[in-house]
């Protein structure tokens, strides 16, 4: 449901911009309003986040949410995931939502006190 | 049969059972398995696409499902273990004996969050966290240390009064006692339990640390009390809800297993006391 909700604030949002796309581009963007990509340096930790054309998670992995949005600190991807309430959290603060990626983004650096994420791995 | 206890009432050896137990699992590489599997769940379930073992109705079916399997393991290794709950409305501090050295050790040092004693503790040797999402290989924990409180027995009272298992939309959005439970909604009570006790446990391997399994036991404990008190009330969603297990679905990893064989725990295990 929440794919559907952010596809139409998509709608609303893009229709200022509506005419430099083509259908084809349009399809090819994620569901996120332009404004939620942010990239940063917080408490010594590069943080990026935006949309992903691959659905996140490298392409390769299978982690299966196809969230349409990655998250990274130092490069490495942080997986995340929005609730159905526009809320996100994060594998490392599962169970705590937070309203913005970046917010998500800026409590898993306070999490990891400094350790590096390990690559994404599920079996 | 299997009794479950509340950790508070375990002997000395009982409590020596059930950590003795753990560190065969560990040992063996079986406790590891349980690890990347919830973290596979919780990393796929999403509220908007197929949804099991969190944010959904089949949270409770499949973690008691979870837990039979674990407990099971356990039993493999010394057939006198059961799992114990952790009652934390009532153990509701880092003070309480769940948390000393001779049984899950203590709180993290503010340093890393490295917990420092205990049978779980880096500095045992007998506790690598192996299946895990960041470089750290040690247990951490931070009980209660960003402010959080535990919930309270009259939190618990207002979420058993929700007469509706379960809402549409059938996920972190839904009202009804299944996510009041879960903790998406409302005054938050599982979720909060695994923010209370921080460092692994407030992640996607948060059954790296053993305290998972005596919260869900009590998370499991309170799915019977609620069924006591809501004895018409059923599994839902009964039938045909798309990403959704309904009463008769099969629950991944398992494929053998529906919400409805799970309703009833007393052919698997009682508790110590009335609920």
């Amino acid at each position: 449901m929440s794919t559907i909700t952010r596809r139409q604030a998509l709608g609303a949002a893009a229709g200022a911009t509506a005419a430099l796309a083509t259908a084809g581009a349009a399809r090819a963007l994620p569901a996120h309003t332009g404004d939620d990509s942010f990239d940063e340096v917080y408490r010594g930790r590069r943080i990026q986040g935006g949309p992903s054309h691959d659905g996140g998670h490298g392409g390769g992995h299978h982690a299966g949410h196809g969230g349409g949005y990655a998250v990274h600190i130092d490069g490495e991807e942080l997986h995340v995931m929005q609730n159905a309430d526009g809320t996100w959290i994060s594998v490392v603060n599962h169970y705590e939502p937070f309203a913005t990626p970046r917010a998500v983004a800026r409590a898993a650096v306070v999490e990891l006190q400094g350790a590096a994420l390990v690559p994404l791995t599920l079996s | 049969m299997t009794v479950r206890k509340n950790q508070a009432l375990l002997t000395a050896d009982e409590k020596r059972r059930f950590v003795d137990a753990l560190l065969a699992l560990k040992r063996s590489g079986t406790y590891d398995a349980f690890v990347t599997t919830h973290n596979g769940f919780i990393m796929s379930d999403t509220d908007s696409g197929a949804r099991v073992g969190h944010r959904s109705p089949s949270f409770l079916p499949w973690h008691r499902r979870f837990l039979l399997e674990f407990e099971r393991e356990l039993q493999s290794v010394d057939p006198s273990v059961s799992l114990p709950y952790w009652d934390w409305t009532a153990d509701r501090t880092a003070a309480s004996s769940l948390w000393a050295a001779d049984f899950l050790g203590g709180t993290g040092r503010a340093r890393d969050g490295q917990v420092m004693d205990g049978p779980f503790s880096a500095a045992s040797g007998a506790w690598p966290i192996t299946v895990r999402v960041d470089g750290r290989g040690h247990l951490r924990r931070a009980l209660g240390a960003n402010g959080v409180q535990l919930p309270t027995r009259a939190e618990v009272d207002s979420v058993l009064a929700m007469p509706e298992y379960d809402a549409p939309p059938w996920n972190s959005a839904s009202d009804g006692f299944r996510n009041h439970l879960e903790g998406w909604r409302g005054v938050n009570l599982h979720n909060r339990v695994h923010v209370w006790v921080g460092g692994q446990m407030a992640t996607g391997v948060s059954p790296n640390d053993p305290v998972f399994w005596l919260h869900h036991a009590f998370v499991d404990r309170l799915w019977t009390e609620w069924q006591e008190r809501h004895p018409d009330s059923p599994y839902l969603p009964a039938v045909g809800t798309a990403d959704v297990v309904d009463l008769q679905g099969t629950m991944r990893p398992w494929n053998d297993v529906t919400p409805g064989d799970m309703l009833d725990h007393t052919p698997h295990y009682t508790y110590d006391t009335a609920a």
